[in-house]
């Protein structure tokens, strides 16, 4: 007997709708949205600052020293002249670059730490979990400035690596702990059992079956992270050991001795205090809003 | 209430009494920026050490606000001839335990320095190789024996580091001036708490007799960044090093007219090193154009509103003597006024060196000011000849070890000294074989044997004309270029009187003048 397919129609109110997530995310977290708006406005300016930016935020002028904000400049210049809102312009090159690449190494070295750690459990676990208990017990700024002061600087492809490791190094055990608690809920599930009983590898089982699990904490967790890089990265240039003069950063155009210029140019470090703090809020937004739409169980 | 009125009687009272950290009226709190690192003058060569000595020990010679040799403890020193020189010492000058000082202590400390007993370290040694021997023909005569003549010598006698100790003790314990304190200074050595503050008191048999005023001082190691605050609140009275600019505005606007404002030049510059044994600073068309970029006549004019940073100078301190005059200064390479004949021909210079795109590896020290302004600046200028630049700013030591090994393109450094002494400036442009001090690797006789020259003459004129000529073709070989030099403000109370400014931040420490119109 051949076989039969039977079809039948389904009426199309019967299938239920599935809204779109942007929208669902929008409503839902407007706040958030807010957040990614700044967001998106500071990559807008760190991809296309060549276009944005008045002036050369390198260039010295001595004929606009300490220039009050205006038409010609629009939020006035510093002590050599330099254009300010071109500096922050380019600074957020800087900020989201350094911000984003160690949030990405911290994250995905400590999701691998920590996903291991959960999978493997027993003595593993115990030993990684030490380190991490060992490495959480720093201060991050601290655990930076040794960082940076010991390796010094490093510049690939006009990126300064020992810098990002710097701040991606506080990161790895917070994100691991993370990682760890969701891979021990992850490692009762019955797929595992059947990765397992059908002979997988360790290797396979973490990296195909685990990490992609854990995905909705690792973006969260990016996410929040940013906004910590951002405020290390100017922490570390306004205490000297970031990036060096001439290039744009925000916390390195609040260090050195712009702060003697406070009374004169209040302009000097009034932008570039608001850039960080609204690129710190931002980010910490989007990731609480991130948050909260992809796991609405820890919400609030 | 009366429990009330009882506590504030009391804390009068207690106020009255002075409390355990406040200072006598006749005593003068001052600021210091670094903690010493030696108690003893020949190791101790940084400026808090070295601000500190002054008050505790004397010197044969010392400088005065011209950056000229007067007598200290000696009443006359003459030169007998360039191989000879004859110090007289005046009867009853007392150390500090009472003991007299002898034409002896005066032998056994420069003895110290010129053959250091086992185990005691003379940083200075070689400044000072040429004396062959001191002869004392009586208690208070002293005969320098030169083996050859130096033309800086006595500016080597006026040293604030070639303090006099006691014979006796160096005799028991050659290494004894690291662990005690004892000279023959305005002010006896107090206490010294490491890392929190330095006190002296008045020494009364002090050999300057109706001196010191003051009758003791309190130092106090801060950040630099603490003195502004500290001398607007009134925690201290004098900070002798210089402040910038805006710093020195600071304080005269926040004592409201109680400020004391001294400026003037400063026996320091911020110098660019070129690495002669890295290409493409091998060849002189390239250091030349670098330094024909830079437009000193402009930076000077601008930074110096905004840094130290102030005067157009050769090698030379500017208002030296001996200093380039600015109509012969114009003609050398980076130095000419009209900056845009200036690029064009640095354009020409790299072209013709086979040069483009030129990218610099700047190494600076992790110092704000004026470290990091100098190098904003010439890397600006840099760039309007097409050159870019890596700026690597590290912390000290990384930085000596990256100029010991050679380890940069161009080097962000400095000149400093306490006098104008031709030998001490030429320090960085000199051949590796000839100092420890010169980073730019380059071999040339011609500086080498002008540089000698000049050492050994003894006739002011004659040796101003080849410091002149050395100065010129140094310029013009652009091994090592000036940005430009220092500018020295110091900016206190205007109740702290007597104080000399000098052209250096090492000498006119002593307090001997200073006193306080309360």
């Amino acid at each position: 007997m051949a076989d039969v397919a039977i079809v039948r129609s389904i009426p199309a109110d019967a299938i239920p709708h599935r809204p779109n997530p942007v929208w669902e995310f929008i409503r839902k977290e407007p706040l958030g949205f807010a957040g990614f708006l700044v967001i998106v406005l500071y990559f807008v300016f760190a991809l296309g600052a060549v276009w944005i930016a008045p002036y050369d935020p390198e260039a010295v002028d001595f004929t606009a020293m300490l220039a009050a904000p205006g038409a010609e400049h629009l939020f006035g210049t510093d002590q050599y002249g330099r254009d300010v809102f071109s500096r922050l312009v380019y600074g957020a090159r800087t900020a989201l670059g350094v911000g984003i690449l160690s949030a990405l190494a911290g994250c995905t070295i400590g999701a691998l730490i920590g996903a291991a750690s959960g999978y493997f459990g027993g003595r593993i676990d115990n030993l990684i979990q030490r380190i991490v208990d060992i490495m959480l017990a720093f201060p991050i700024i601290v655990l930076a400035m040794v960082v940076v002061a010991v390796l010094g600087k490093r510049v690939v492809f006009g990126i300064d690596v020992n810098l990002i490791a710097a701040i991606a190094l506080p990161m790895i055990p917070k994100m691991a702990r993370i990682a760890r608690s969701s891979t021990l809920s992850i490692a009762q599930m019955p797929f595992i059992d059947a990765a397992r009983a059908a002979g997988y590898g360790h290797s396979r089982i973490v990296l195909r079956h685990i990490l992609p699990n854990i995905i909705a904490p690792y973006l969260i967790m990016v996410t929040a992270f940013i906004a910590q890089a951002i405020l290390l990265e100017a922490s570390l240039s306004f205490l000297g050991l970031g990036v060096t003069e001439p290039t744009p950063a925000w916390g390195l155009m609040l260090s050195g001795t712009s702060a003697d210029f406070y009374k004169a140019a209040p302009w000097m470090i009034l932008f570039p205090g608001l850039a960080i703090t609204l690129a710190v809020f931002a980010f910490n937004l989007f990731g609480d809003s991130l948050r909260d739409w992809l796991d609405p169980k820890m919400k609030g | 209430m009366r429990r009330l009125a009882l506590a504030v009687a009391l804390s009068v009272q207690l106020a009255a009494c002075g409390g355990g950290d406040a200072t006598p009226s006749d005593w003068i709190v001052l600021a210091l920026t670094s903690s010493p690192t030696n108690l003893d003058p020949a190791i101790g060569l940084d400026e808090s050490s070295q601000r500190l000595h002054q008050l505790i020990f004397s010197s044969l010679l010392r400088i005065d606000d011209s950056l000229r040799n007067v007598p200290d403890l000696a009443t006359r020193f003459e030169m007998q001839d360039p191989q000879t020189y004859v110090a007289e010492i005046p009867p009853g000058v007392r150390f500090h335990d009472g003991r007299e000082m002898t034409s002896e202590d005066v032998k056994a400390s420069y003895d110290r320095i010129v053959n250091p007993p086992e185990g005691v370290v003379s940083l200075r040694r070689s400044a000072h190789a040429d004396i062959g021997s001191i002869e004392t023909p009586d208690a208070y005569t002293a005969v320098f024996k030169m083996k050859q003549p130096n033309a800086s010598m006595l500016i080597h006698f006026a040293s604030p580091w070639n303090c006099i100790y006691r014979a006796a003790k160096l005799k028991e314990d050659p290494r004894f001036p690291e662990k005690t304190i004892l000279g023959t200074g305005a002010f006896k050595f107090g206490e010294y708490v490491k890392g929190s503050h330095w006190t002296g008191e008045r020494f009364d048999g002090y050999f300057r007799k109706d001196r010191p005023y003051l009758d003791g001082y309190k130092a106090f190691f801060v950040k630099s960044n603490n003195v502004v605050t500290g001398i607007v609140g009134g925690q201290f009275d004098a900070e002798f090093r210089g402040r910038t600019p805006k710093e020195s505005e600071q304080i005269v606007e926040g004592l409201k007219g109680n400020a004391n404002v001294i400026e003037g030049p400063w026996v320091t510059n911020l110098l660019l090193t070129f690495n002669t044994q890295r290409k493409p600073f091998d060849d002189v068309r390239v250091r030349q154009a670098l330094t024909l970029a830079i437009d000193r006549w402009a930076g000077s004019q601008a930074l110096s509103k905004i840094s130290v940073l102030k005067y157009v100078s050769g090698l030379m301190r500017p208002g030296y003597e001996y200093a380039l005059p600015e109509a012969e200064l114009v003609k050398l390479p980076g130095f000419g006024k009209d900056i845009n004949k200036s690029r064009e021909e640095a354009k020409k210079l790299l072209q013709e060196a086979g040069v483009s795109n030129l990218k610099i590896k700047l190494v600076n020290r992790a110092i704000g000011e004026p470290y990091t302004t100098g190098a904003i600046y010439a890397m600006d200028q840099w760039k309007r000849i097409g050159v870019e630049t890596e700026h690597s700013q590290i912390e000290t030591k990384l930085f000596f070890d990256a100029m010991k090994d050679g380890n940069f393109d161009v080097l962000v450094e400095f000149i400093s000294d306490f006098a104008d002494d031709p030998t001490a400036q030429f320090d960085k442009i000199l051949t590796k074989k000839m100092s420890s001090q010169a980073a730019s690797g380059h071999t040339d006789q011609k500086v080498e044997e002008l540089f000698e020259k000049q050492a050994r003459a003894v006739d002011p004129a004659e040796r101003k004309k080849i410091v002149n000529e050395l100065e010129r073709y140094a310029l013009t070989q652009a091994y090592s270029v000036p940005i430009l030099w220092w500018q020295r403000i110091i900016t206190n109370h205007k109740k702290v009187q007597g104080w000399e400014h000098q052209a250096n931040h090492f000498t006119a420490s002593d307090l001997v003048n200073v006193w306080l119109d309360e």
